[in-house]
């Protein structure tokens, strides 16, 4: 005992309160030494990491095509992002987005595979309804669950993510099978009628996605239902005692969220897959978890991060055929930049003490 | 005794911070084995820090630790287990999943128990000390006191040779107090030194052999207690001399505003919470609620509030029955409801908001459209500050940043801004130093001599005893009776509050 | 035949076990760890490499525990040591590890003179079914239970000392407490964070081992990107299944082995039901299961309370 008493430990102490430009500080530290990380981990490859760097910036800004390939990446991240964020917002921790995104898009492509023949802009219309509909009920199965039950829904979500992504191996296998297909499973390229037109070489997913960032944003701060979730969030008792319908507040947001999500799913269907592929969602809606995290639920913060994201993505994409390395590259670089960042977030609220016998 | 050459605890020059905040500043203090030491202190003054870094809970910025004379450095409570300190927490420190025995045996060293030997072990060594204990309960099928005998029976297992109790009584009857004191005193024959950590001074005066005082983070003085009185305690406790006396204004004209038909209601697991109670209400009286935790206080409120279902009963608010309203509706009649749960801030406030949100919570429905409109809750919140003095950097600041009184202000101050006839008050002095908790008071007898009902849910009997016009006795959700406060005595409520119903006793009329 | 189904439930429900023992590990100590795919990919990479290598079965299982309990240290060091969002370390852990898993691969088989990678002789033999004389030959019970290979017999030993960890011994106790209410077991003197740590990282060395059953054995000993393949996620909803309990998870690990396979099995004469369906039916029966235990709020049957939160000594 005596002999311990007298070696120094570590021990951590929490910061009262840090300045928001020391916590800015820290962030940006934090991004560099993220990078620097990434880094080491391709010297260790035996590359140049400033050279490959640089290929991953100009991968995805090199030409016209590249920033609309690296815009297109984008969106669903974005749009699923804001998606989360409002649910988080509520501390509803749905990790169904990718699941929300499947299901809209099956609801979408139902009416871009049957119903091809309506007039564009309804059809589009339709499908968008469609979309939001469809991932606003996958929402708001395990929000009833919650709010009746309190159902874990970190764990129900997770699970609805596969029951979807089955639903659409079925309809590939079975009923939405293209019979042009020569016996691969796979289901029909949506009529030209049915894909949602580009703007500025990009289809026009980047302009909803935008007007969400706004929408979400206001709807957040500044509106009664906003209020409403920040508080719910932060405690369903107090909800209840100012005489809000908690479980209403519950499942609206829900289907909101899982809405939005959906809609990602139209639109990455319509307008980047053209048809409905199982990889609709493609990890994406596991990336917005991230995302609107890192970004502390800020809608204009979801922005940025998303697209520094789809930088990141899209660069990497190049990685294979300029050094050979493989698109895994990108997910092993994603998660090592991430990890530091995550550790990072502690010097924000927390610091180490080094401490010697006596405490002085 | 060898014990005797040294003092079983030492603390030389204890400072501890937690950011700008001092708790503990320069504290030296001492006690020896076979010694009741009560550390006496106001809310806030520091006591429950101290003791957490005997417990190796917080670690010490500066200063030294002696146990038994020698020189220890207590970095985790591990630490301090292994040098005989027990500590029994205020808010317990107990598994709730876990039966008592396995709640007994968390942490110590050995080799695994069967849990029939294990059982016998528990039973014998209760036996001893005069204990009360069931092995093989479940925590949360238990009482409060259950749960600190509990948790008493674990420092004992774990051979604990110096006792800390953090506001032991806070929870209890007076005759269960009187219980808790006997099984001290048999401790400290046995040799043990014991520190009781408390802000009630009859109890100090009770049991301790010698007073530690604190008072904003120093040790102001030690006293014999033979030698002292609450006066000359009170004075050390809170800087000066001040009159303890609680005012009780006379109120005309009181008619009945609330009635309580009948009322049961039944918790979430299917648990009784209130079984046919029955009470009025009068404008212009505070009725108070007395009854150890979880006796029913929580459903009483939540259920005039419209935030419980009542099984059977109606609740008449001026001859409407108010139960099947929603919570909306009953605060638009003008019955406000304000709770402080342990945490402080579980409901009523939302921590992570500023004032200016706070002020919106129960009234931003009230202007039209589906956006919000801060600016009236912004005046109000300014209006409070100046009113009740609230000490806060701006009402832009999170309301978890105030320290415990203004917290209580904001959210009491809010409730009487919306004129209500019926003011319901849960444990609105929780945690308060004592001058906080008679600027609450003082607020709560402005609102009884504007006619207001008020029904106070309080934790302290003596407080009780004179603030309140009338007093409610509540036991497992039972009405127990309703006594006249100027006539009552601590004792005859501490007998309703252990379940001794005291028939036709209503002093109403 | 139906034996024949019986015995492939086991073989497809092994990885399983693996997962779901080491996520319980995992939850017990009060870390949700959405990482599990991801640790499972690390094992199996290292695994499968090692063995590939070093043509030893022993080898290969240390190298896929090493690799599996890497990826949960980092876990660890993020979450009890940063404090880090659980959810959000565990989802990076999964996008980490599959993406290193598959880098790896690739970059193996890019720089190898064949165009795929094989395991050896030595260890296909090793890793092929263990026939015991006498036993294997009994008439139904032989099949049944003595014909496996060594994964899993591994895999019912490690869930059965894992049972016994939690429900007979002093830690075992010590570590639930933790899960349930880690302030609790600090104050009882419990070193929450060292015994936070060895179950985090033993129960990621476990998943790896999961891992290295699916690409040595489940893909026929050639090296595929993606072999883990959602086998982690599924893991994740077994704990549930399991309702948190390591015995459980050895019966739970067999009837999904037989959701996964029952598709190969079931008479197709009475009735055709859509591939699909079975594979959805795991995930249907698991959130069902959740609803059921949230209705009946059984306080025993349920996540570690803490879970998900993590524990800081001086909050205040």
């Amino acid at each position: 005992m005596n002999n311990r008493s007298h070696t120094p430990f570590i021990r951590t102490v929490k910061i009262s309160e840090r300045s928001s430009k020391d916590t800015l500080k820290i962030r940006i530290a934090a991004f560099v030494l993220a990078l620097a990380a990434g880094g080491i981990f391709m010297l260790l490859l035996g590359y140049n990491p400033f050279e490959l760097y640089g290929t991953i910036i100009s991968g995805a800004f090199r030409s016209k095509m590249a920033f609309q390939a690296t815009v297109k990446f984008m969106i669903p991240l974005l749009m699923s992002s804001l998606g989360v964020a409002m649910a988080f917002k509520m501390r509803f921790w749905n990790i169904g987005a990718e699941g929300q995104i499947i299901v809209g898009a099956v609801c979408a492509s139902y009416f871009a595979l049957f119903h091809n023949n309506w007039p564009h802009f309804l059809l589009l219309i339709v499908m968008f309804a469609a979309g939001a509909i469809g991932g606003g009920l996958w929402g708001l199965i395990p929000a009833y669950f919650k709010s009746k039950y309190d159902t874990n829904e970190t764990l129900f979500t997770l699970m609805l993510n596969y029951i979807a992504l089955h639903i659409i191996t079925y309809l590939r296998d079975g009923p939405w099978k293209d019979p042009d297909s020569s016996g691969f499973p796979k289901i029909a390229r949506f009529a030209a009628n049915a894909q949602i037109d580009k703007v500025f070489g990009v289809h026009f997913g980047w302009i909803i996605a935008l007007i969400l960032v706004i929408i979400v944003f206001i709807y957040l701060k500044y509106t009664k239902h906003g209020y409403e979730i920040s508080v719910v969030g932060e405690s369903k008792s107090t909800a209840k005692y100012a005489g809000m319908d908690v479980k209403r507040v519950i499942l609206r947001t829900m289907i909101l969220s899982g809405g939005i999500c959906g809609i990602t799913g139209m639109i990455q269907a319509a307008g980047s897959d053209m048809t409905l592929a199982s990889s609709v969602a493609g990890g994406v809606g596991f990336t917005a978890i991230i995302v609107s995290w890192l970004a502390y639920l800020n809608p204009f913060g979801i922005l940025l991060v998303s697209f520094l994201f789809s930088i990141l993505d899209k660069g990497s994409s190049v990685m294979q055929s300029a050094y050979g390395l493989s698109t895994y590259f990108a997910s092993v670089l994603q998660g090592i930049i991430l990890f530091f960042i995550l550790g990072c977030e502690f010097f924000i609220r927390y610091k180490f003490v080094l401490t010697k016998k006596g405490g002085k | 005794m060898k014990t005797n050459d040294y003092y079983a605890i030492e603390l030389k020059g204890i400072t501890k911070s937690f950011g700008k905040v001092i708790a503990n500043e320069d504290i030296n203090l001492e006690i020896k084995y076979g010694e009741i030491l009560a550390l006496l202190g106001e809310n806030g003054s520091g006591k429950t820090t101290l003791m957490n870094i005997l417990s190796g809970i917080y670690y010490a910025d500066e200063g030294t630790i002696f146990i038994d004379g020698k020189e220890v450095s207590i970095t985790n409570p591990h630490e301090a287990i292994d040098l005989g300190i027990g500590m029994i927490h205020q808010h317990f420190k107990l598994v709730e999943v876990f039966s008592s025995m396995d709640n007994i045996v968390l942490g110590t060293k050995g080799k695994y128990v069967k849990s029939s030997a294990l059982k016998e072990e528990v039973l014998n060594m209760s036996n001893k000390f005069g204990l009360e204990i069931v092995p093989d309960k479940k925590i949360y099928d238990m009482s409060v006191s259950e749960k600190q005998t509990v948790e008493i029976m674990k420092v004992l297992y774990r051979g604990a040779k110096i006792l800390i109790l953090d506001e032991p009584t806070s929870v209890l009857t007076p005759q269960e107090i009187e219980k808790l004191f006997i099984i001290l005193r048999k401790m400290k024959e046995q040799g043990n030194a014991i520190i009781i950590i408390t802000h009630k001074l009859h109890e100090v005066l009770a049991i301790s052999d010698r007073v530690a005082i604190l008072r904003k983070g120093k040790v102001v003085d030690t006293v014999n207690t033979k030698e002292s009185n609450e006066k000359q305690l009170t004075e050390l406790m809170v800087g000066r001399p001040i009159n303890l006396k609680i005012s009780r204004p006379e109120t005309k004209k009181r008619k009945t505003v609330l009635k309580v038909v009948d009322l049961s209601v039944a918790n979430e697991d299917g648990t009784i919470g209130l079984n046919n109670i029955n009470f009025k209400l009068k404008s212009g009286e505070i009725l108070g609620v007395a009854g150890v935790a979880g006796s029913g206080q929580r459903e009483l409120c939540e259920t005039i509030a419209g935030l419980m279902d009542a099984k059977t009963g109606a609740v008449l608010y001026n001859k409407e029955n108010i139960i099947g309203k929603t919570p909306d509706e009953i605060i638009n009649l003008g019955i406000s409801m304000s709770f402080v749960p342990e945490d402080r801030l579980g409901m009523g406030l939302v921590g992570s908001m500023d004032m200016v949100d706070n002020m919106l919570l129960k009234s931003y429905k009230k202007n039209k459209g589906a956006i919000i409109d801060k600016k009236p809750s912004r005046k109000l919140a300014e209006e409070l500050i100046d009113k009740l003095s609230i000490t806060t950097p701006g009402v832009e600041t999170p309301v978890r940043m105030l320290s415990g009184g203004n917290v209580q202000k904001v959210l009491l101050g809010r409730e009487i801004e919306s004129e209500p006839n019926v003011l319901i008050t849960a444990y609105p002095v929780r945690g308060l130093d004592i001058n906080s908790s008679y600027i609450i008071y003082d607020l709560l007898n402005e609102q009884k001599k504007k006619n207001v009902a008020i029904l106070f849910i309080g934790e302290d009997l003596d407080v009780l005893l004179e603030l309140s016009d009338r007093i409610m006795v509540l036991c497992h959700g039972e009405l127990m009776g309703i006594v006249d406060a100027k006539k009552t005595t601590k004792e005859e409520i501490g007998l309703m509050m252990a379940g001794r119903k005291m028939e036709g006793v209503d002093s109403d009329e | 035949m139906f034996i024949k189904f019986l015995i492939a439930a086991v073989f497809a429900g092994t990885p399983l076990l693996f997962g779901t023992v080491g996520e319980i590990m995992n939850e017990k100590a009060g870390h949700l760890n959405l990482g599990v795919e991801g640790m499972m990919a690390m094992g199996a990479c290292a695994g499968f490499m090692a063995g590939f290598f070093s043509n030893n079965i022993y080898i290969a299982l240390l190298a896929a525990f090493l690799a599996g309990m890497l990826g949960a240290l980092i876990y660890a060091v993020l979450t009890i040591t940063f404090m880090a969002n659980q959810n959000v370390t565990g989802l990076t852990l999964t996008i980490f590890g599959v993406g290193i898993s598959n880098f790896v691969g690739e970059f193996m088989l890019v720089n190898s003179a064949s165009s795929s990678l094989k395991l050896p002789e030595q260890i296909t033999a090793q890793i092929s079914n263990i026939n015991i004389p006498g036993a294997s030959t009994i008439p139904v019970l032989g099949p049944l239970l003595f014909q496996y290979n060594i994964f899993v017999y591994l895999g019912v030993v490690i869930a059965i000392i894992c049972g016994i960890y939690y429900s007979r011994t002093k830690t075992g106790l010590n570590v639930r407490a933790i899960g349930e209410n880690p302030g609790t077991a600090d104050a009882a003197g419990i070193k929450v964070t060292k015994l936070k740590y060895i179950n985090v990282l033993i129960g990621g060395g476990i998943c790896g081992i999961g891992g290295a059953y699916c690409s040595m054995i489940i893909n026929g000993g050639v090296w595929m990107n993606n072999p883990v393949n959602g086998q982690g996620w599924i893991s994740v909803a077994l704990v549930i299944f399991a309702t948190w309990r390591p015995l459980r998870a050895i019966l739970g690990s067999f009837i999904f082995g037989a959701f996964n396979i029952l598709k190969y099995y079931f008479p197709k004469t009475i009735i055709t039901i859509p591939n699909a369906f079975y594979d959805m039916l795991p995930f249907v029966i698991t959130a069902l299961v959740l609803v059921v235990t949230s209705i009946r709020k059984s306080k025993e049957n349920s996540q570690p309370a803490s879970c998900g939160v993590n524990y800081f000594r001086e909050e205040r």
